[in-house]
This record gives C-alpha cells, sequence and structure tokens, in this order.
C-alpha cells in the first residue's frame, strides 16, 4: 500500500473496523457483528440493483426503446421488438398476485425452453461424451517411463482413473448385492470416492486460510500505511476505539457469566 | 473427565485463537517457503509466456470479493506478464459484483507497469497502459452461459459499448476483433459456475483454448477437465496463485501468503490428529 490521502485513510480504516467486527463472532454472535452482517447485505443488494440496471436494463432495452418522440412513448422506436421481452419481464410480475400468477408460466416457459435448447447438446457433448472418452482413452503404456508415475499420461493415471470411475459409479449399483467380488469392487470404489473428497477438503482448508490470510495482509497494510503515512495519533485513535468497544463486550461477557454462575448457586 | 475427554470437548474457541496467533506471527516473521511450481500451472505460464507481441487474450474476472483472496493475486500475476510481454488484454466479468474487482486490478496494474522492472533476469521498461489501446475492458452483464455464447459470435452483440460507455468500434483495439477467433487464449478465474459455462459454451461450442483460475475449494472439481484437454491449464486456490508468481518472478501477496499457509495447515492437521486421538482412546476406554 502506498502513501494515502486522509479520504482513503477513513474508508480504509472503516474496512479493517468491519473486519474486526466479523472476525468477533468466532467468540460469538454479537451486536457488532450482526452491524457489519447487515452492512454486507444491504450494500450487496443496492450495488447489485444499480449493476444491473446500468448493464442490464438501461441499455440493452430502454436505450433501445427510447430513441423517439418522448409523447409517443416508445411507439415510434426504430426498434420496437424490444417490447416483447419488456412485456415478458413484466409478466414475471404477476407472481405476487394469487389470481394472475399463472401469467408469469409463460415466459417461464420461454425461458426454459431456450435455455433447454442450448444447454442440452452442449452439455451432453461436454460434460458427458468428452469426459466419457477421456475416461476410456487409449493406455498408452509407452509414455509410462517418461513421465512422473501418476502424471497424465503415464498409463497409470488413465488405469486408475479407468478403474476408480467404474469402481466408485458400482458403488451407487444397487441391483446386485454387494457380495463377493462386487464388494472388493465397491469397496476400492468407496476408497476412490474417500480420496476425492480428501481432496476437495483440502482445498477447501486451503481456500479458507487464503480468507483469513488475505485479511491480516490487509490489516498489515493498514497498519503499517496509518502509522508511517497518515497519522499515528490517528492510529492510536482507531486502536483505542477498537480496544474500548471490544473491552465493553469482554466486561459484558464477565457480568453475564458471574450472574449465571450466581443463579446455578 | 480424563485428557482424552479434554481433547475431545475443547472449546472451538481456542482453536480459533490459536490458528489467528499462529497466522499473525507468522506474517510479521518475515521468511520464505520453496514453492514448487505443478505442470497444470506452468502449461498456463509457457502458453502466455510464448505469446507474440500484439495478441490478445482474454481475462474473465469472474468473481466477488469474497474471492478476492485467492483469486486477486492470479489476475494480477497473469495480466502483469501479459502486459510486460506486450500483450493486449480483453477483460470482462461475469459476476456481478465482479466490475469492482476488475477495475481495481486494471487501476494497480496501471500504477505498476509504470516502474521498470526486472523477472526472470530479463528488464521491462516501465509504461503507461492506455485504455482501448493495451487493453479494453468490456464491463457485465448478466447471464454468464447467454452472454459467452454471444461473444463467440461477437462481441458487440452483448457489449455495444465498453465498460467506460465507448463504443467498441472505435476502440483501437477492438479494430478487426470479432468474436474468440481473434484472440488466443481465454483464461477464466473463477469463483463459481461461470468456470462451467465457459468449457460448455466457450471451449465446448467455440474451440477456444481455455485455462481456469478458481478458488481452493473448486479445485479438486475441475481436473477432470484438465485430464480430457478441455481446460490447458488450472490453478486452484492461493496455492495456484503463488505458483504463477513463481514463474513470472513476481513475488506477491500470494507467495508471501504460503508461508502463513503453512503453519496454519500445520496446526490443523496437529489438530485432527488430537480429535482423532481423543476419539480413539475414549471410545477404547469405554469398551474397556
Amino acid at each position: 500500500m502506498e502513501a494515502m490521502s486522509m479520504g482513503t485513510f477513513i474508508w480504509t480504516t472503516l474496512g479493517a473496523f468491519l473486519t474486526l467486527c466479523i472476525f468477533s463472532f468466532l467468540y460469538q454472535d454479537n451486536p457488532f457483528y450482526k452491524l457489519a452482517e447487515h452492512l454486507v447485505v444491504g450494500v450487496s443488494a443496492g450495488y447489485f440493483v444499480i449493476i444491473l440496471w446500468h448493464n442490464g436494463l438501461q441499455p440493452n432495452l430502454f436505450d433501445r426503446l427510447n430513441d423517439g418522440n418522448w409523447y409517443l412513448l416508445w411507439l415510434d422506436s426504430s426498434k420496437p421488438w424490444y417490447m416483447i421481452p419488456a412485456i415478458l419481464g413484466v409478466m414475471m410480475w404477476t407472481r405476487f398476485s394469487r389470481k394472475w400468477s399463472w401469467i408469469s408460466r409463460w415466459p417461464i416457459a420461454l425461458y426454459m425452453g431456450i435455455a433447454t435448447g442450448v444447454a442440452v447438446p452442449l452439455e451432453m457433448k461436454n460434460r458427458v461424451n468428452v469426459q466419457l472418452y477421456s475416461t476410456m482413452k487409449d493406455i498408452e503404456w509407452g509414455s509410462f517411463l517418461g513421465n512422473g508415475l501418476l502424471d497424465g499420461g503415464s498409463g497409470l493415471a488413465e488405469l486408475i482413473i479407468f478403474l476408480g470411475t467404474v469402481s466408485a459409479l458400482f458403488y451407487f449399483f444397487f441391483s446386485k448385492e454387494h457380495t463377493g467380488v462386487f464388494k472388493g469392487v465397491a469397496r476400492f470404489g468407496i476408497w476412490i470416492l474417500m480420496i476425492g473428497f480428501g481432496a476437495s477438503f483440502g482445498y477447501t482448508v486451503m481456500g479458507r486460510i487464503s480468507l483469513f490470510v488475505q485479511r491480516i495482509q490487509y490489516l498489515g497494510d493498514w497498519t503499517k500505511v496509518a502509522w508511517d503515512d497518515v497519522s499515528s495519533g490517528a492510529f492510536i485513535v482507531f486502536w483505542f476505539i477498537v480496544i474500548t468497544i471490544f473491552g465493553i463486550l469482554a466486561f459484558y461477557e464477565i457480568i453475564r457469566f458471574v450472574n449465571k454462575r450466581g443463579t446455578q448457586a | 473427565m480424563n485428557i482424552f475427554d479434554r481433547m475431545m470437548s475443547l472449546d472451538r474457541r481456542w482453536v480459533f485463537l490459536i490458528l489467528a496467533l499462529v497466522c499473525v506471527i507468522t506474517y510479521v516473521w518475515p521468511f520464505s517457503i520453496p514453492i514448487r511450481t505443478t505442470h497444470e500451472v506452468e502449461s498456463i505460464y509457457n502458453y502466455v509466456d510464448t505469446l507474440k507481441e500484439n495478441d490478445i487474450i482474454f481475462l474473465g474476472i469472474d468473481y466477488d470479493p469474497n474471492a478476492l483472496a485467492e483469486l486477486h493475486p492470479m489476475a494480477y500475476a497473469i495480466a502483469e506478464h501479459a502486459f510486460r510481454k506486450k500483450l493486449r488484454i480483453i477483460f470482462v466479468t461475469l459476476s456481478q459484483n465482479g466490475p469492482g474487482m476488475a477495475d481495481q486490478a486494471i487501476r494497480d496494474l496501471t500504477d505498476s507497469l509504470r516502474q521498470d522492472k526486472v523477472y526472470n533476469g530479463v528488464e521491462y521498461k516501465g509504461r503507461d497502459l492506455v485504455n482501448g489501446v493495451d487493453y479494453v475492458f468490456l464491463g457485465y452483464k448478466p447471464y454468464p452461459g447467454l452472454v459467452i455464447l454471444g461473444m463467440g459470435q461477437n462481441f458487440r452483440i452483448p457489449f455495444p459499448t465498453d465498460y467506460y460507455g465507448t463504443p467498441l468500434d472505435s476502440l483501437p483495439l477492438m479494430k478487426g476483433v470479432l468474436n474468440y477467433d481473434q484472440v488466443k487464449c481465454v483464461i477464466d478465474l473463477a469463483a463459481g459456475n461461470v468456470a462451467d459455462m465457459w468449457v460448455v459454451y466457450g471451449a465446448g461450442r467455440y474451440n477456444v483454448p481455455l485455462a481456469l483460475g478458481m478458488t481452493g475449494v473448486m479445485g479438486a472439481d475441475y481436473y477432470p477437465y484438465l485430464n480430457s484437454g478441455q481446460v490447458f491449464g488450472l490453478m486452484g486456490g492461493l496455492l495456484g496463485a503463488a505458483q504463477y508468481e513463481k514463474l513470472s518472478d513476481n513475488s506477491g501477496p500470494a507467495i508471501d501468503g504460503m508461508r502463513i499457509q503453512l503453519y496454519a495447515h500445520i496446526i490443523i492437521i496437529l489438530f485432527i490428529l488430537m480429535g482423532n486421538i481423543g476419539f480413539l482412546m475414549s471410545r477404547r476406554e469405554k469398551r474397556v
């Protein structure tokens, strides 16, 4: 972070304060967490409405209709056919009326029909056919020596993928009792699934820690800039406020704990 | 209550406190750890590195601030690498809070590119990035699948103007650039199912070379696409970003974060072991 103005400092300080408010939930739910949580939800919703207006409705609908005389509304627009999606969009709003909600089924049906028509062939090709082919492609044992043991193209990797896919699918095949050889195949399948879940879990832990690391980096950078570039006085005032707030919370917790003990006694 | 029962009933807030302390201490204490690069990240780096001057790459900033920690370092590392190689970039975002992310990245990269820097022994002179010449930011449009399909026909269908309201035809970079045929690859940094849509509707429909950068949570789910050749490279989470930073010799927040990750993971593994030992021993005692 480079030297910043007082205005930027105030906003980044607000960010630092809200970060601490959110982290305070790790101890327990409290009004500061609630404040930050509601702020996030409210700001996100408000921001999204504006983004949707400026990037969706305005350029794609209203600007295209709004090229005629205002007193003729959109009747003399050069692209009057844009009224069709506009009407379809308005029809969706009939969901709020019990009496007229059936009208909303028409735009939904149209949307679903188009989406399904576009999606089915491409989804089938790319998620089913290509994946099936890549699971069963020829094993090139010749490249086994050149690569790492489990690298793609080593032969062994392809074999594991094939056997793993078949046995994992077999684990969910209940028309045949899992006994004898089938039990062994299903057991291998569950091991493959567990390895997959383990990899996902490991990645998830890394992802969650990354979020925390980024916040630490943000607070660390903010601390350096606040102390060196802006004002050590402002920095001290900020921490004084934070410590006071969390001190009051801690005091409140201690009082609550003592009262609870007293009631139990 | 014996020690194993105590291990089992440890208040989770102690775990949070210890983890936070470890992370803060490792952040304050500067040291470096080795980063081993993997084939899937090297593929992306090598692909970008071998492109010629003025080639165009397409960078999807398809994430919101909640994935900033993992995907922002990827965006910075890839874009800086590309800009230093004098490639041109078309930015787009198909995530609703993405415009702010892309706008911030472009501003920071513009500042960074002004400085002379040496990467992998090659000196790169500082220069000013010019909007419309070195990069174009198309902005955001809802319904990612339809936007991806629309861009495959013509970028001007979903985006008649760029994010700043300039018609695409008046931007020098977009002259003669109609659709994916004129871009060398799409690198999508995604924190949701936009990545799937790029695989199905982008690479699957228009055969554009595609690489993915994604959050750690999504990472393991996308390896089948790598194996099938539907994507030519994959970066998962902060580790993927750190690998790209290492390959491009541009140490940033990802490499800095990995040393904190290391000790955080050790602590988590220790707590998992502790919980399991407590569980197994208390079960054994109950059986006896």
